[in-house]
């Protein structure tokens, strides 16, 4: 079997999975699980930048509440149709990631870091600045209207699970074509040494530039797809906690692969979620973990996988 | 033979296998565990949503000890229908995400019969939704508007404590008559600062007065000194409100400015929640007036059923813990829990609720309330429930520090504190 076979075989097998844990696992695990491929489908895009480009981002909370409030606000303002106000969440992750890209890319390393998180920061404050709009930290509930998609009611939980097991396959799949394309091994290659790549002739900026485009608007999808499927929409989502959260989880499953940012959030998900059963102290179990894998596996789990013996791993 | 049997079958392998499977299954599964005993025979088990960490968590901690409190309460009596109370707190981490996973853990892992509990309006707004999709009855002691704007769903009821638009229309008539008619506000610029900056300002215009500056304070201030400046000379009466970490700093900062001098105070006592008065710095605040949910000191008309309440949850006559003095109580809103969970044991027993399928009667039961009269139940005093907008309504405090202590010197009706409905919950399907 080559080696596109076996990733085209392992990630169609990752989704065929989770379609049968649907019918498997009891009802508190299929909504966990639902929740869990939103969030993995905003690591996905986190890991495009990050994994693949090289690029680390401090501010991806702000591309995830672009997809969050432009779908959101546009429901809430102007009772626009839900598909069109998804497709506006995205089109607003595509906007500020353009702007966000075009200005933060004149810096580069911890500048780059800076630029990045102080442009999340401002959107949070945006946010809050127009509350009478926005409704601000107290964030909003989507209507029930506002969740129906082609007659489907997506806060019913069976067409929430599938609905998320769709966005996370197209972006699974669609994420494992791109890293096995020639943009792809492009955004590699900048990763792994971006003076050869210039060397090479590849225009760098532009490379990183599109990465970051398809990065937050990947992001900003997953905010959307978080507002119609659990119905809020909220300030909390643009703060930086959630930019360091995809860090995190990419860290955790493995920067750079393609099944590591599923397994990133799979992991932290389900250690806060059973530590807190426990204890009180469960962010910092979940810290003592991020340590130990730090230093024992730094390059995540599935990079520890791809490390021990599947070279092929994408 | 049998341990023959045992040795040619049971390898470490195997065994290191069976282990494994099991203490999966057992971390998968305990929802179904407790599914198999969950119901009708058992105690009744409610959902406590707390925020032990956060930014609530000074509420919470005082939340949690009420909780406790009131569900001993409620078992010494016989419990609920014959059936003992068990509690099963979680924490939220004051965060929506994390509240709305709470609320599902609730319904799918604990199988509880209902949540109570949350208290910042963001953490209620982000789980209710939730909540509704799982027909879960959610009894939120949150003090925002949300509820009784028609934000929310019919399965999300606020019986236990007052929300802020009647808060504050009911101290209008009294600042306008008494403190002044010039009012400067400084609120929290966020939800609920701006619903404090909108009700106040038109009800004090409605009492002849009127806001001539609005400040809003970005909740990520840690430093205020440079807001206080922006105070109009001709100022009366500078109207205060501040929650979270920095409210100490932001109340000291304050009196460093004013140094004793300036407009007259009148502040909701959020900005000094679980704040000892007597801290270095507040001196200033003599004379200063407080909007108090419930007093935190006891008055000279102390009922038999506030000082009843008062020592079931440990505070003493300064509003602080029993144990430790140092430990100042949020006596003003945690009241709430405890008539929230009195409620909520009124409304199962006319229901008769006896499992999950009498979740929609129960609601349905606490919808029909109407009075609440002053009673070991409601310690705070009488209220007045609305079943259309899940609201309930009460009498609101004003305090006065004196002596370095707050003592009333006015309380409104509950007809002060009512405003139109909003909202019809019972005209919504369950």
């Amino acid at each position: 079997m080559t080696d596109r076979a076996k990733s085209y075989t392992l990630h169609v097998g990752i989704v065929v999975l989770l379609a049968v844990l649907f019918f498997v696992l009891p009802a508190y695990h299929v909504g966990n699980l639902a929740r869990i491929m939103v969030l993995a489908v905003y690591a996905i895009g986190y890991n495009l930048l990050f994994g693949y480009t090289g690029l680390l981002s401090l501010g991806h909370a702000l591309f995830f509440a672009a997809g969050m409030y432009g779908f959101g606000m546009s429901i809430h303002l102007w009772g626009t149709p839900t598909a069109l106000a998804l497709v506006l969440g995205g089109l607003s992750g595509l906007v500020v990631a353009g702007i966000v890209g075009f200005l933060a890319l004149r810096t580069r390393d911890v500048a780059f870091m800076i630029v990045t998180l102080m442009f999340a920061q401002a959107g949070y404050l945006t946010i809050l600045y127009f509350g009478p709009t926005t409704r601000g930290d107290e964030g909003f509930v989507v209507s029930d209207a506002g969740r129906t998609l082609f007659g489907l009611d997506l806060s019913d939980e069976a067409t929430r699970y599938w609905a998320a097991l769709v966005l996370l396959a197209t972006a699974l799949l669609g994420t494992a074509a791109l890293v096995k394309s020639r943009l792809g091994r492009a955004l590699i290659a900048v990763r792994e040494n971006e003076e050869r790549a210039q060397m090479l002739g590849y225009d760098t900026t532009r490379l990183k530039y599109i990465a970051v485009v398809l990065s937050g608007t990947l992001s900003a999808v997953a905010g959307a797809a978080y507002a119609i499927l659990f119905g809020y929409v909220g300030g909390t989502f643009a703060t930086v906690q959630y930019s360091i959260f995809p860090l995190l989880w990419v860290l955790l499953g493995g920067a750079g692969t393609t099944i590591g940012p599923l397994i990133g959030v799979i992991f932290m998900f389900y250690l806060i979620d059973i530590s807190s059963g426990f204890t009180d102290a469960y962010m910092f179990i979940a810290g003592v973990a991020l340590l130990i894998l730090c230093l024992f596996a730094p390059q995540g789990i599935a990079g520890e996988i791809r490390r021990r013996g599947l070279k092929w791993l994408p | 033979m049998s341990n023959r049997v045992s040795k040619s079958t049971i390898t470490r392998r195997t065994a290191l296998k069976t282990l494994a499977g099991s203490t999966g299954a057992g971390l998968l599964l305990p929802g179904l565990a407790g599914g198999a005993f969950a119901q009708e025979s058992g105690p009744i088990k409610l959902g406590f949503q707390v925020h032990r960490t956060g930014i609530g968590s000074a509420y919470g901690r005082w939340y949690e000890r009420v909780a406790t409190a009131a569900i001993a309460r409620i078992n010494d009596m016989g419990g609920i229908n014959g059936r003992q109370v068990e509690m099963i707190a979680e924490d939220d981490g004051t965060d929506p995400r994390r509240g709305a996973e709470v609320v599902e853990r609730f319904a799918n892992l604990h199988n509880v019969d209902a949540v109570f509990g949350p208290l910042f309006s963001h953490v209620v707004i982000g789980a209710a939704p939730r909540a509704g999709e799982l027909k879960m009855p959610y009894f939120v002691v949150s003090e925002g508007h949300h509820v009784a704007s028609g934000a929310l769903n019919r399965y999300t009821l606020q019986p236990g404590i007052t929300d802020v638009k009647s808060q504050v229309i009911s101290m209008a008539p009294y600042v306008a008559e008494n403190v002044g008619k010039k009012v400067t506000m400084i609120f929290p610029d966020f939800a609920f600062g701006h619903d404090h900056r909108d009700f106040f300002t038109d009800a004090i215009a409605a009492q002849g007065g009127e806001v001539i500056q609005q400040i809003a304070v970005p909740p990520t201030e840690t430093t205020f000194t440079r807001y206080f400046p922006s105070i109009p000379r001709e100022t009366e009466v500078v109207y205060h409100v501040m929650v979270g970490p920095g409210v100490l700093t932001f109340v000291r900062e304050m009196g460093e400015f004013f140094g004793g001098q300036g407009p007259a105070l009148f502040g909701f006592i959020d900005s000094l929640e679980a704040v000892d008065i007597a801290s270095p710095g507040l001196e200033f605040l003599e004379d200063s007036y407080f909007w108090e949910g419930m007093p935190r000191y006891a008055q000279p008309d102390q009922t038999p059923h506030e000082a009843a309440y008062r020592a079931a949850v440990g505070v003493d006559e300064n509003g602080a813990s029993i144990d430790d003095p140092r430990d100042v109580s949020t006596y003003a809103h945690m009241f709430g829990v405890w008539e929230t969970l009195a409620v909520m044991k009124a409304g199962m027993e006319a229901a008769g609720y006896q499992g999950p399928d009498d979740r929609q009667s129960l609601i349905e039961a606490v919808e029909a309330m109407s009075d609440m009269p002053l009673s070991d139940d409601h310690p705070q005093g009488d209220k007045v429930f609305n079943g259309r907008t899940h609201q309930v309504f009460g009498k609101q405090s004003i305090s006065r520090v004196q002596d370095g202590k707050l003592v009333r010197v006015h309380q409104t009706s509950i007809e002060d504190t009512l405003y139109e409905d909003e909202v019809d919950y019972t005209a919504q399907s369950f």
